[in-house]
């Protein structure tokens, strides 16, 4: 029997979620010898166009990792749909956004202005911005649109199934690998990890105080943390409460708090809503009767960015999915 | 109000705003028809989900009543509130939205002229700032 092709794909992503697949160090023989990897960019040199010559559904699976924000990313995905059996969202930029989508609280001229004309590494004395027709001689030149909004995967193509983590872990990975080459899948649309909180598994919890008041707020740089207390018992906002277990606690272990990269759980439709509701009910909990309003805008002005803290990984799966413009 | 199109999407706790806003109706006291009133048994019951959902689904202001602190019947629901809120709209502002469309207040039961008052205020700060208009995506 002819091995399962599967496909490698990236978007809007810094390449880490390329370096997950090779983290599976001996485990990628396995998956190597399993399948047969008819399209990966970042490794081996098949272009577009031979995926362009396979069938509909020939790909078993196309991995994809990288949120959305070119005209040639929406392309390349749309073809990778139809050319495949199924479709992963891989990593936190094509499941939620992930960090490219802090894009979308600008757009894409004010993201060109900076980028291109104000950051101080740059020389651009013409204020020359990216085109996307540039004539030059008698030739013309031509880069993909780049999109105001940042969008996650499945805003753009059906998604048949979810691995989240920024990068993924090798272990969710090969689970995933394994239930698929097993045909063991659950739902269609299912998050391939655990669906329990991070504080579920967090190896602070058993040292965590039955109730968890937050005095005040403090940045990581402002302490350094016990690294065996609970972040949010020393002030540290720690999103563990609003997101999916299943990273292998990595930032915990390292002594920093839980940024959302997993996102959240099943029910929860707004990650950044479900976290900054959980940080707000324990913050100052303690004298909570005594505290007026200004005490508490005082307490809850500490944090600096809201919205850019709540929603670091989910804002283009978010409910607004971009601030206004 | 003139421009009936703008939706007020209030949630109103069952112990005293409810009772309140139920008061305001029996003294026939008028407030404009833009409020729209979700009974919830706690202010505390107001996730910040359904705030962004009102927003979502074209609410251009929601109001938010509890019982006055120290008045919660569940005894600490609205100082819960109070911090959430307040951080909900700290954060609304990162996404544009001006933080006055959304407004956490106490009604007790018998304050009928205050739940009034309090809906018609929110009516006219609404209708200064105009429909809430999300970009598409």
């Amino acid at each position: 029997m002819a091995k399962p092709k599967v496909a490698f794909y990236w978007c809007a992503s810094c390449g880490g979620c390329e370096e997950a697949v090779v983290d599976l160090a001996e485990d990628i023989l396995k998956v190597v010898e399993a399948v047969d990897i008819v399209f990966w960019p970042v490794a081996m040199d098949f272009k577009k166009k031979d995926v362009e010559a396979m069938k509909d559904g020939e790909i078993a699976v196309s991995f994809i990792n990288g949120a959305v924000r070119t005209e040639e990313q929406e392309e390349m995905v749309k073809l990778l749909r139809r050319k495949s059996g199924l479709v992963i969202a891989f990593g936190s930029c094509a499941h939620l956004g992930g960090i490219p989508g802090l894009a979308n609280f600008w757009n894409r001229d004010t993201i060109f202005e900076r980028v291109y004309k104000e950051v101080p590494s740059i020389a651009n004395p013409k204020g020359v911005l990216p085109k996307t027709k540039t004539k030059v001689g008698d030739m013309e030149l031509t880069l993909p649109e780049f999109w105001d909004t940042v969008r996650t995967l499945d805003q753009v193509i059906d998604v048949d199934y979810y691995i989240p983590g920024c990068a993924p872990p090798p272990d969710i990975i090969m689970n995933a690998v394994s239930a698929i080459l097993e045909g063991k899948l659950p739902e269609k649309g299912s998050v391939l990890a655990p669906d329990k909180s991070l504080c579920d598994t967090c190896p602070r919890s058993e040292k965590k105080p039955e109730k968890i008041s937050m005095k005040e707020i403090k940045r990581p740089y402002e302490i350094i943390p016990d690294s065996e207390k609970c972040f949010l018992e020393e002030g540290i906002i720690c999103l563990g409460p609003a997101t999916r277990s299943g990273c292998g606690e990595k930032c915990i272990n390292a002594n920093m708090p839980c940024r959302g990269c997993f996102g959240p759980t099943k029910e929860v439709i707004d990650h950044g809503a479900k976290g900054l509701s959980a940080i707000a009910s324990i913050l100052g909990i303690e004298d909570e009767e005594k505290l007026s309003e200004e005490d508490v805008q005082k307490l809850v002005d500490k944090i600096v960015d809201p919205a850019g803290l709540f929603y670091m990984y989910s804002l283009p799966s978010s409910l607004l999915r971009r601030k206004k413009i | 109000m003139k421009d009936d199109k703008l939706t007020i999407v209030s949630f109103l706790c069952n112990w005293c705003s409810y009772e309140g806003a139920d008061k305001a109706g029996n003294a026939r006291l008028n407030y404009p028809a833009n409020v729209r009133v979700v009974r919830v048994m706690c202010s505390g019951r107001v996730d910040p989900e359904f705030v962004i959902q009102a927003f979502k689904e074209g609410a251009s202001g929601v109001l938010i009543l509890g019982c006055h602190p120290g008045d919660c019947h569940y005894k600490k629901g609205n100082y819960k509130t109070l911090r959430r809120i307040y951080l909900l709209k700290r954060t609304l502002e990162g996404f544009g939205i001006e933080p006055e469309r959304v407004r956490l207040d106490w009604v007790a039961a018998g304050e009928g002229e205050r739940f009034a008052k309090v809906a018609n205020e929110m009516v006219k700060t609404i209708e200064k700032l105009g429909p809430l208009e999300l970009s598409e995506v």
